[in-house]
């Protein structure tokens, strides 16, 4: 391939778009500015590709291409699509934050039915009235930077402290608009002692071929109890990259779950770093991938202070030619003594033409620790498919059976009843369309 | 002895920091001039008498290398090395023509022997007792090849070699005298433009060791190289072609020192091994190149290329290392397993202390139906070292059946040092099954306090308790091997306890 | 008509050639034990019956009802009656107890165009026949036989023959592992399901799991035939001979 030409090819293209994008793009002058310094980052650097050590196994250079033209705002039949989406994709009992086509739905949204300790502003009016600092990350990445460049909207929540929310918060992203690009940057401020539960939804409304783009800033406070489950469920030919830079407190549990079930190309990069003791982190995820789909996780834990835990367990079940990534990395900071810190990532090939790539890594600066992975490959075993067939069941429902037990591991680990209830529905539902 | 006890009697017997390997032997030596051109190819070539084909060979490898940019993934740091400032040729200066070991400079010979290497040909087995029902003299004799900053200069027990079939000699003698073996093979595994090191080693090596196991013979001794890198501001650019015909075998060690200079020196091998159907090599190396002081000046960069191909079906290639020294290292010995039912094994102990810098581990790469890959490696930072493994296990569409195992622990002593694993796994079928577990951990306090107690001091309790982290590598070595590693080992750790 | 008939059975295993032409007739209500030394060959036939992969049958048939069991899904066979309670029952992790037992129970009465049962039908089931074979609710709710005792394994497979009421039961090995008093409730689960209906085809190397349960045709199989038939004396004539004697005779 000639990187030169594919480079300039895409440069231009984007190029084109953040100039015919710019009178869009909310912001005062000065946040103009610093979106043209994350474009300009992000032109230096191009789309990733494979020769960059994070994004070696996702090359967007061959496996998009080009980054598609805004989104136009949803009109009213995009609305009515969308009102759909979220009754068909909603997780009951959820405070809805809907996001479509890049744009805040208000309408769509249970702005009014949250608590009295969540407040909620879209990232528009804060770059309007405030200031662009949520445009700023400490990121080298250039998909955070085109996201910095390009962000139309987004939610800003703020928990206060001590906030117990009983029901969970559901920001749903939906694309109504065929082969055009969302982006979306939200913030999360839990504050000290918060007891919550944050969903976050990737699905369709007829769209096809549209390019997702999205980063979430968060920062957990102290003895709080988040759990954080992701959904990418998006349209078989749809592109999500999302971002999730994540900042955890001292004593607080996260549970921290991402499940993709559909994209020709998916990608969430999430890096959270354990920033006050006495810290539990579960971090989990399950790729479910089938036709030509690309999938990738790749997570940073950064054991930054002494005395965290963090448990990562990871599932792929790859079908046909698809292709999962899972690129884990554990870093132990000099002072972070005392860290455990494990990983376990398994890939399941159901196919001859399926490919998993694995990359658990340990990154450690600090003697008194007690860190490992593991990882495997393979196919479903033998001997445990003829055991449930004997006892009567036919091929496809005991490969479903092991399947589903295989994945089960890292759902389980979802607390909430109902949520995980609503989880393994989404998963037997790629079940159903795989048989 | 047992083993524990014996650790213990050595580790008791280590001087206070001392590279014991750092002296420096004062001979007349012939130098080309500093400097990398197409001249000194020239001239490389010339000083062997090689043949024009080798000549061109060269020649095509040093204008791949001027397009090419040294690599910089792997997570090690050093300044710029400047090309132009290296020596790509020294010799030691002959009297004559050398035709028996009696001739060689004795200077030399007195090197070799401080090192511990018997150049004269007897069984280097001093101090070791042998194993009951491993009697047989013969199979203790193990033939050397000694390579003096670029140059062999000696190989013993060739007669006796030459009366089994297997060639065993000098690569810039076997150019001249096996042209047709060396143009089949060399470069066929690592080929000239495979990276920068390997290039540039293309260009420029001056020796190596060559073997040929014809097929069928069971090579009747261990054979083995020694490296010394003496002179100041050369290159070493050894390369080593290793064949082993159908059905044969043959197990080869290799050891490398260099006297204590503040300058970096750079060390760029490349070692090709070729398994045909049912053949095995087992390669071992024990790496104490100088490590630099304990401020971090000087020691040798070692970027080195290693790569067997198993070539024929059920064939074997095992890489065993202990890499103890060298300020960098930066290697993968690596194995493509090409024929159906070829196997590949990875044994690795990788100390770094000091401010030294290894990233180091292996290739498994599955191209064959059946294959089958293993990897331990253990890895122990000390000091303010870093410490990585990186490891590719891969397999392609078509190696259905094939199989990995990996496990790689790291040990870290102190709490300015960093241990890195950095594995990547890539399965392309269904019917591969990999499975691969790490650990980070500590000398448990508690292991220590109990040692202590029974009255170990906390630098032995650290040897028996490193000695156990390392042992299935160790017994991977020939004994006469294990035994120098197990006291290199504990040389290497010395002052990491305060 | 015979229930199970093993016709003159040829069998591979990867070119190995591990049966060399066995017959075996077994009639509604009988227990047959198969005895014979390791490498025999009994597990081989305990397998071929079931439809375990990998197995190459060569020459011969197996009917079963009349019907040609080797056409068969191994699936297809379990739904007809087939049961094989395992020498070595499978660790299935993540997939409860009960779950397996009422999914593999309700497949098998689809595929007999029954009605499924209903859950608390199927619950009751469950827990009078655990409850008869001494299997603790809490087992139940483990993944299958994951962190079971030998004991225990072997229990929850006599457990799943008395829930899928088979017509034709294979045990293999099932003494292997087990302590006298493991034996002894496995063996008392195992007659309990003893009836005119269900024949049994017990696998053993040794004679003492025919102490508990008594066979009526005890056959010694060596180097992958049948060698000799005989009733429950024959097994214990084994006991004080050993199998030697039929090395040379096969």
């Amino acid at each position: 391939m000639n990187v030169a030409l594919a480079k300039t090819g895409t440069g231009r293209a984007v190029s084109d778009l953040f100039t015919s994008a710019e009178g869009r793009l909310p912001g005062s002058p000065a946040v103009i500015a610093v979106r043209r310094q994350a474009f300009e980052t992000y032109e230096r650097l191009g789309l990733p590709h494979r020769r960059l050590e994070e994004w070696k196994y996702t090359d967007l250079r061959a496996l998009v291409g080009e980054v598609l033209p805004l989104a136009a705002t949803p009109d009213a039949a995009a609305l009515s699509r969308a009102a759909e989406a979220v009754k068909a994709h909603g997780f009951a009992g959820a405070r809805k934050l809907v996001l479509v086509d890049g744009m805040f739905a208000a309408d769509l949204s249970d702005v009014k039915a949250l608590a009295s300790e969540v407040s909620v502003k879209t990232l528009r009016e804060t770059l309007e009235k405030e200031s662009g600092d949520l445009l700023a990350t400490a990121s080298t990445d250039a998909m955070i930077s085109l996201n910095a460049a390009m962000a139309t909207d987004g939610v800003v929540v703020s928990i206060a402290d001590g906030a117990q929310l009983s029901a969970p918060i559901q920001i749903i992203h939906i694309a109504t608009a065929a082969s055009a690009s969302a982006f979306t940057r939200s913030q999360l401020r839990i504050g000290n002692g918060v007891r919550a539960t944050i969903i976050e939804s990737f699905v369709a409304a007829g769209a096809a071929a549209y390019q997702v783009n999205d980063a979430v800033l968060v920062t957990i406070g102290d003895n709080a109890d988040v759990a954080h489950i992701r959904l990418m469920d998006d349209a078989p030919d749809a592109v999500n990259i999302t971002s999730e830079i994540i900042t955890v407190g001292a004593n607080t549990k996260l549970n921290f779950f991402n499940m993709t079930t559909g994209g020709a190309v998916s990608r969430l990069q999430g890096f959270i770093t354990l920033a006050g003791e006495g810290s539990e982190l579960a971090v989990n995820g399950v790729n479910l991938l089938k036709k030509t789909e690309h999938g990738d996780s790749t997570l940073v834990v950064d054991h930054a202070v002494p005395h965290c835990t963090s448990r990562e367990i990871f599932r792929a079940v790859i079908d046909d030619r698809a292709h999962s990534v899972f690129q884990g990395r554990i870093i132990v900071r000099p002072d972070a003594q005392k860290t455990d810190g494990k990983m376990m990532t398994r890939a399941l090939l159901l196919s001859d033409e399926a490919e998993a790539d694995n990359k658990p890594e340990l990154e450690i600066f600090a003697d008194d620790v007690s860190c490992g992975h593991g990882a495997t490959a393979g196919a479903l075993d033998d001997s445990l498919l003829f055991y449930l067939r004997a006892r009567g069941l036919p091929e496809k429902d005991a490969q479903a059976l092991l399947i589903q037990a295989f994945v089960g591991e890292a759902i389980e680990q979802i607390a909430d009843d109902d949520l995980r209830e609503h989880v393994i529905g989404i998963a037997e539902r790629w079940l159903e369309r795989r048989s | 002895m047992p083993a524990v006890q014996e650790t213990v009697e050595r580790v008791k017997r280590i001087d206070v920091d001392q590279y014991r390997y750092g002296f420096e032997t004062l001979i007349d030596s012939e130098k080309a001039p500093k400097g990398l051109s197409e001249d000194i190819v020239k001239f490389i070539s010339g000083k062997k008498n090689e043949p024009a084909w080798m000549l061109q060979w060269r020649l095509e490898a040093y204008r791949r290398w001027l397009t090419m940019t040294e690599p910089t993934w792997a997570r090690v740091e050093y300044p710029k090395i400047d090309f132009q400032d290296i020596y790509y040729y020294a010799a030691p200066k002959p009297k004559k023509t050398v035709s028996s070991l009696d001739e060689i400079d004795p200077e030399i010979l007195k090197t070799y022997e401080k090192l511990g290497i018997p150049l004269r040909e007897v069984a280097m087995l001093e101090g070791v007792e042998p194993k009951p029902g491993e009697e047989d003299p013969a199979r203790r004799k193990i033939a050397v090849d000694a390579v003096f900053d670029s140059v062999s200069v000696a190989t013993t027990f060739k007669a006796e070699l030459k009366k089994a079939g297997v060639i065993f000699m000098p690569i810039s003698e076997a150019i001249r005298e096996h042209p047709e073996l060396v143009q089949k093979y060399l470069g066929s595994v690592v080929p000239t433009s495979d990276n920068f090191y390997a290039t540039l080693n293309s260009a420029v090596f001056s020796d190596g060791s060559f073997v040929y196991v014809p097929p069928g013979v069971r090579c009747p001794m261990e054979l083995s190289t020694y490296f010394r890198i003496n002179e100041r501001n050369t290159g070493q650019f050894e390369r080593t072609l290793i064949i082993a015909d159908k059905g044969s075998y043959v197990s080869y060690l290799e050891g490398c020192t260099a006297p204590q200079r503040d300058e970096n020196q750079l060390h760029a091998a490349v070692v090709e091994l070729v398994a045909l159907d049912d053949a095995e090599i087992k390669y071992s190396t024990v790496q104490n190149w100088y490590p630099g002081n304990s401020e971090g000046k000087g020691g040798i960069y070692n970027f080195v290329t290693k790569r067997g191909d198993c070539r024929g079906n059920h064939s074997k290639i095992s890489w065993t290392q202990v890499e103890t020294g060298s300020a960098i290292t930066w290697k993968y010995p690596s194995c493509i397993l090409r024929g159906d039912n070829s196997s590949g094994e990875f044994y690795s102990i990788a100390i770094s202390n000091g401010f030294q810098q290894v990233d180091s581990g292996t290739k498994m790469i599955h191209l064959g139906k059946n294959t089958s890959s293993r990897i331990i490696s253990k890895g122990i930072a000390a000091g303010k070292s870093q410490n990585t493994y990186r490891g590719l296990v891969t397999a392609h569409r078509k190696a259905t059946g094939a199989r990995n195992f990996t496990a790689c622990d790291s040990l870290l002593i102190g709490d300015k040092c960093g241990a890195h694993t950095v594995p990547y796994i890539e399965a392309k079928n269904s019917s591969a099954t990999f499975e691969h577990e790490a650990t980070t951990s500590k000398i448990s306090e508690d292991v220590l306090f109990y040692c202590v107690q029974r009255g170990l001091s906390q630098e032995e309790a650290v040897g028996l308790v490193v000695n156990g982290f390392v042992k299935d590598v160790l017994q991977q070595l020939p004994m006469e091997f294990a035994v120098e590693a197990q006291k290199l080992i504990s040389i290497s750790l010395e002052g990491s306890v305060g | 008509m015979a229930l199970l008939e093993v016709k003159d059975l040829k069998v591979r295993v990867e070119e190995r050639e591990i049966l060399h032409g066995l017959t075996l007739t077994v009639n509604e209500g009988e227990v047959h034990a198969i005895m014979g030394p390791n490498g025999s060959g009994k597990s081989t036939l305990s397998h071929v019956i079931a439809g375990k992969p990998g197995y190459e049958v060569t020459d011969g048939q197996i009917l079963f009802k009349g019907e040609d069991l080797l056409e068969m899904d191994p699936e297809e066979r379990a739904a007809k009656g087939v049961f094989l309670a395992f020498q070595y029952p499978v660790e299935i992790p993540g997939v409860a107890t009960m779950n397996f037992l009422r999914t593999a129970l309700n497949a098998q009465r689809k595929a007999r165009g029954e009605s499924e049962y209903s859950t608390p039908d199927f619950l009751k089931k469950v827990r009078e026949v655990s409850k008869s074979l001494n299997i603790p609710q809490d087992m139940l709710k483990r993944g299958v036989n994951v962190g079971f005792s030998g004991g225990e394994k072997k229990r929850n497979e006599v457990l799943q023959m008395a829930l899928f009421e088979p017509s034709l039961c294979i045990l293999d090995e099932m003494d292997s592992g087990l302590d006298i008093d493991a034996l002894r409730i496995a063996a008392d689960g195992v007659n309990a399901l003893r009836s005119p209906k269900r024949a049994m085809v017990v696998i053993t190397h040794y004679q003492r799991l025919l102490n508990y349960i008594v066979p009526d045709f005890v056959h010694v199989m060596s180097k992958g035939r049948v060698v000799k038939s005989g009733d429950k004396q024959l097994a214990l004539e084994l006991e004080e001979s050993g199998y030697t004697q039929f090395e040379d005779a096969a």
